[in-house]
């Protein structure tokens, strides 16, 4: 297949990215230190998935939006050869966020494993926030790419895709906690459901805390959400949610790509 | 040296590129407006017109980089389409070329090798030719200007193609490589092969090119050999014939007006 041959090479020079290992060992540090210094693995789990939401959705759209930016010349060169655009888009983003998800699994991965995952557990969590980190890098690397596509202006794009974040990792809890607010009175917790389900960055962190003991510290919220996402149901929803999160996206990308000009 | 197998097809019969009609617009802006062209196989077309006539938005319909509004194209006798595979028969040298920074030029050979799956050995004739063989290993991203576009010859050159495209193939090289890439460009014309190169430099198309193709605001004002451009314009040199053939598009373009 053309496009596992041009993933090869893709591979081979995103490993070769000193910001690719930057990356990485910024998760075995922050990992490390959690682990030495916060307490056990619990805690240090809890912390790292805080860190994971914030900075896995940023990086993911920076280096999304960059990379694809810079690669715009040699994208013209491939294209002139005897390629499909489809080919060329999917090799171009499974050469960038495969790499990304991997460094990021191993940074956490590792401190963990020293220490002999700590119980069960830890280990089955550790599993759900890995998983996280791979969604969330699809899903922001999708995002920038489909910006930086459809915008041609580097400063246009570069500041569309820092938008998204802000609104996706940051602004729509607040504008979900205000609401809340604001109908305190009423029974919200159905709305506030729906609401998570609709941003991934909201969606994996329900997720992930749900998987904690924390969940009883959130009243009768929680006891909603647990009930929803404890059973098999649930879980499908929130797994099919951040599917099309990933998969919309991606396509939509691959779409405009395939008939932009360059 | 040693000899090289040229697979040509010696009876072509097609135009290396025919262009019927292309019209590209982006926004309101006409780039190309209902252009006819036909490059004839085994010459040398110097495709010239001032900035922004539309020379690269051309180039680029014919690679497919550019989806045109309206128009055909075929490149020896295919459909310029969604389908990719004519762009085997092409090489392509783009103006500033920029590639992969971590990985070395040997390894870009074999990508874009792996990418077209080529049986034949590559032509490494223009390594020895542009003395680029130093930098080879080296990563992409330390190579200087001059030296990224030697490996961007080296590209289009590399699997025998017999539609050569070069975007200001000699900018950037020094004098010797600039030579020896010329030299290369003669060879290969003389083999058989069809070459659509667009420069600024006016004497460096005056040596290399047979046919001129003469573009201004969208649209082909001239095409034909370089000695019937110079019999109609009474101009000697090609930078005086072509500048004869702007000011008569600018003055009727006032009489229209």
């Amino acid at each position: 297949m053309r496009m596992l041959r041009i993933l090869k090479y893709e591979l081979r020079n995103v490993a070769r990215a000193r910001w690719l290992l930057a990356y990485g060992l910024f998760f075995l540090g922050v990992t490390e230190a959690l682990l030495r210094f916060g307490g056990g693995g619990e805690r240090a789990l809890l912390s790292l998935l805080n860190v994971v939401l914030l900075v896995v959705p940023l990086a993911s759209v920076l280096l999304g939006i960059t990379y694809l930016y810079n690669a715009t010349e040699f994208t013209k060169l491939l294209l002139a050869q005897p390629v499909r655009r489809g080919e060329l888009f999917a090799g171009l983003f499974i050469g960038l966020s495969l790499p990304m998800a991997i460094v990021v699994v191993l940074g956490m991965v590792i401190p963990f494993a020293l220490r002999g995952f700590a119980g069960d557990a830890v280990g089955s969590r550790l599993i759900t926030l890995c998983t996280a980190v791979v969604f969330l890098t699809l899903i922001f690397v999708a995002l920038a790419y489909l910006v930086a596509v459809v915008i041609r202006d580097r400063v246009k794009g570069l500041a569309v895709a820092l938008l998204a974040w802000l609104v996706l990792a940051v602004a729509y809890d607040g504008g979900v906690l205000l609401l809340a607010n604001a109908f305190a009175a009423y029974p919200l917790e159905k709305p506030i459901l729906v609401l998570m389900l609709l941003n991934p960055v909201d969606l994996a962190r329900v997720v992930l805390l749900m998987r904690f003991d924390v969940a009883a510290l959130m009243g009768y919220t929680g006891a909603v959400f647990e009930s929803f996402f404890g059973g098999s149901g649930g879980a499908v929803v929130a797994l099919a949610s951040l599917c099309v999160w990933f998969v919309v996206p991606f396509l939509a990308g691959m779409h405009w790509f395939a008939r932009r000009d360059f | 040296m040693e000899p090289r197998v040229i697979p040509l097809r010696l009876a072509e019969r097609d135009p290396a590129i025919r262009i019927s009609g292309l019209s590209k617009r982006y926004g309101r802006l006409a780039v190309l407006d209902r252009v006819n062209l036909e490059v004839e196989p085994g010459r040398v077309t110097a495709v010239v017109g001032p900035n922004s006539a539309g020379k690269t938005t051309l180039i680029k319909a014919v690679l497919g980089l550019v989806r045109p509004d309206a128009g055909r194209m075929y490149v020896f006798g295919e459909a310029v389409g969604r389908h990719p595979e004519y762009r085997r028969r092409i090489g392509y040298m783009p103006q500033n070329a920029t590639f992969p920074d971590n990985l070395t030029a040997r390894e870009l050979l074999d990508f874009l090798r792996d990418l077209r799956q080529e049986e034949a050995d590559p032509d490494l004739a223009l390594v020895k030719e542009l003395a680029v063989e130093s930098e080879l290993d080296k990563p992409l991203r330390t190579l200087s200007g001059g030296s990224r576009q030697k490996v961007s010859a080296l590209l289009a050159f590399l699997f025998r193609p017999d539609l050569l495209i070069l975007a200001e193939p000699t900018a950037g090289l020094d004098p010797v490589a600039g030579a020896a890439l010329k030299d290369r460009i003669r060879s290969e014309r003389t083999a058989g092969r069809t070459f659509v190169v667009t420069s600024h430099v006016m004497s460096e198309l005056e040596e290399l090119a047979d046919d001129v193709a003469f573009l201004l605001e969208g649209t082909v004002r001239f095409q034909g050999p370089i000695e019937e451009l110079r019999s109609s314009t009474g101009e000697e040199r090609l930078e005086r014939a072509v500048g004869r053939l702007m000011k008569e598009g600018e003055s009727g373009r006032r009489g229209v007006i």
